[in-house]
């Protein structure tokens, strides 16, 4: 009926007007929700003329694999090569890398446009999201043509029939509807149509870094979710096993801006430079795959890790010391420490300089932001990297069977206060904290 | 004078303090040194620890402590801290390690007297010593040795460890969590013997005494064909 527009609206269309905006507001989770679980058909990928698989493109492939560290994942000692079942630890629950030799049962009846659709685009040939502890956000950097020459090399195996293991996430992130939204809020394909620059050195040591490395896998900070705003950062990250990946941007963590070209080489090629060495699951990156890596791939990572703008990296506030009862922590060094590192921490090196026992006073390690990584070596003790052609190495026992909390919070905060040292006390709370897989 | 006789006395302070203080081990460039890593937890005779028993190296066959290494590193033997210890280790590094331990001599603890009846007792030295042809089982001096002690190559004593070890070894053998090379003989014969047969066959061997014999190698064919690592 006519208003005149003096008139107020009459109130039973106000009302409507309400109600249809109420609908539309209670249809939304509605449809985010049919978006969720709407299943999402193939990426069509533009099928490339598939290379002759011969001698060079396999060994090609062989070189980016032990780049990419894809045994990493993807094989158990002992166990036949990328055979699967190696277990993941995330913060959602244990996945399972899978089987990736040529069998039915890993990647038998894939092509290698659907190789490229998992590394590029994070998605299986039927169309369902692959979990990102599959590092999809770093191999969706990977070019198309190496892409196909690691599947010329996995396709070179011997098929291996044992059945890729379930993963163990709990709901919902076991829900494709999880990954889908995960996808949208924090993976973007990369751009890849740009061809290599041979003799671009810093551009290589990026493409190195950024895609087959996958550092920032690690080295990128994440949220509850396991998602960043920039999943390449490489400032820091925390892992599930309790060991955290310090800051490449700050030279008091792990960052190498100011040092020489030659010391980087050898941290990454051996796991050790000068008095750095690197341990834990970096160890482990060294052993299977950067000690095999050829000297230009090393000096082009290194070079970009130099480059890296200084960041000094996120401290938290330290605990209070009041809890941490320092006597008993000097006491614990002298009985426990003290003969392999010296009474003043300094260590103890062979006739020919070479480090048996490292120095714990001006020790990285000892003196990150965080304690985690301390609190892991000192409870897991270790051997240190070495190559058959060396003697047996150094070696410190495990003591998490010799001390309880509070002793272990009592000679962390002692190494972390002592010869100078200014760095936070470490209580009993503080262990447990380090070592909750689920928080991120 | 005040001042000589403060300074003395300080000095005499001092003397007393440094006289107190203990002496800290000095690290030295030997192999024993590489391996302090392992002795302690494992001890000169074996040790038990707050999650089980960290069994003795000493004078166990080279070959067989060589196998139990590469049998921590590749799953074949499931305990995180020796996996996490011997991760890097390259097998000319293990093969080091094993024979230092194996030309240790130490002298065994004394054994523990086992409460067993008599019956029990019996039957636990039957099984030992003529096994159980019924069930398959042979003798456990068929490949351990006459003496018990081991016999070459690679076939550990099994005299002079406590009866938990010896349980939880026939267990994991039993379970499949300790597993051999295929066919995997110890896994079998556990899996053929019933609790109450290796109750006894552990309690009974914790309580023989250790002679002073040495692992020997075998005089007579094995009566079973057992898996072996490739060489």
């Amino acid at each position: 009926m006519p208003v005149s527009p003096s008139t107020p609206p009459h109130p039973g269309h106000r009302r409507t007007r309400w109600l249809a905006r109420l609908l539309v507001l209670a249809c939304l989770p509605l449809v985010l929700a049919l978006w969720a679980v709407w299943p999402t058909g193939p990426i069509p990928v533009s099928p490339q003329a598939a290379p002759t698989p011969g001698g060079e493109l396999i060994e090609r492939g062989r070189y980016l694999a032990t780049l990419g560290n894809c045994q990493g994942c993807h094989s158990l000692p002992g166990r036949p090569a990328y055979a699967g079942g190696t277990p993941i630890a995330t913060p959602f629950g244990q996945v399972y890398g899978p089987n990736l030799t040529p069998s039915a049962q890993g990647l038998g009846d894939w092509s290698a446009d659907d190789f490229w659709r998992a590394m590029h685009f994070g998605q299986r040939p039927d169309g369902r999201w692959l979990n990102p502890a599959f590092p999809y956000p770093n191999t969706t950097h990977i070019r198309r043509e190496d892409s196909d020459a690691l599947y010329a090399y996995l396709r070179s195996l011997p098929p291996d029939d044992t059945p890729s293991r379930p993963n163990g996430l709990r709901w919902p992130y076991n829900t494709q509807a999880a990954l889908k939204v995960w996808r949208a809020l924090y993976f973007r394909p990369a751009d890849t149509a740009a061809p290599s620059t041979p003799g671009d050195v810093l551009a290589q040591g990026r493409y190195l870094v950024e895609g087959l490395g996958h550092c920032s896998a690690c080295h990128a900070p994440r949220n509850r979710w396991g998602g960043a705003g920039d999943l390449l950062s490489l400032a820091g990250g925390r892992l599930p096993s309790g060991w955290e990946a310090p800051s490449l941007l700050d030279p008091a963590e792990a960052g190498v801006q100011g040092w020489t070209e030659d010391e980087v080489v050898a941290l990454l090629g051996m796991g050790r430079s000068g008095p750095h060495r690197a341990t834990g699951p970096m160890a482990e990156v060294v052993a299977g795959s950067l000690r095999h890596w050829k000297a230009d791939d090393l000096r082009a990572v290194a070079r970009h890790l130099q480059q890296l703008p200084v960041t000094p990296a996120r401290r938290t506030a330290p605990s209070a010391s009041g809890s941490v009862d320092a006597a008993r922590g000097a006491a614990l060094y002298t009985t426990h420490c003290a003969s392999c590192h010296g009474e003043q921490g300094q260590g103890y090196r062979l006739a020919n300089g070479q480090v048996a026992y490292p120095a714990l006073a001006g020790n990285r390690t000892v003196l990150l932001a965080s304690a985690a990584n301390l609190l892991q070596t000192v409870r897991h003790g270790g051997y240190a990297l070495a190559t058959p052609d060396e003697p047996l190495p150094f070696g410190m026992p495990p003591f998490q069977m010799t001390l309880d909390d509070p002793a272990m919070a009592a000679v962390l905060t002692h190494l972390r206060q002592s010869w100078g040292h200014r760095a936070g006390a470490v209580t009993p709370l503080d262990l447990h904290r380090l070592t909750d897989g689920r928080r991120p | 004078m005040r001042d000589t006789v403060l300074a003395c006395g300080l000095a005499l302070l001092g003397a007393c303090f440094s006289a107190g203080a203990a002496e800290v081990r000095q690290p030295q460039d030997t192999l024993a040194e590489r391996l302090m890593a392992c002795a302690f937890c494992h001890g000169d005779q074996g040790r038990a620890g707050p999650d089980g028993y960290y069994p003795r190296l000493a004078g166990k066959p080279a070959d067989y402590l060589y196998h139990q290494l590469l049998n921590f590193q590749q799953g074949r033997r499931q305990y995180q801290p020796m996996t996490h210890l011997l991760q890097h280790l390259e097998p000319v590094h293990l093969r080091r390690m094993a024979e230092h331990f194996a030309a240790q001599k130490v002298p065994y603890p004394a054994p523990v007297a086992a409460p067993l009846p008599a019956a029990q007792a019996r039957r636990a030295e039957q099984l030992v010593r003529q096994g159980d042809p019924q069930r398959q089982v042979p003798a456990c001096t068929a490949c351990h040795g006459s003496t018990l002690m081991g016999q070459l190559p690679a076939t550990p004593g099994l005299l002079g460890l406590p009866r938990d070890y010896l349980n939880a070894q026939l267990g994991a053998w039993r379970n499949g969590v300790r597993q051999a090379h295929s066919p995997d003989c110890m896994g079998d014969i556990a899996r053929r013997l019933d609790q109450d047969d290796i109750a006894s066959v552990s309690a009974w061997l914790a309580s023989q005494p250790v002679p002073n014999a040495e692992p020997r190698a075998a005089t007579m064919p094995p009566p079973m064909a057992c898996g072996r690592a490739a060489p």
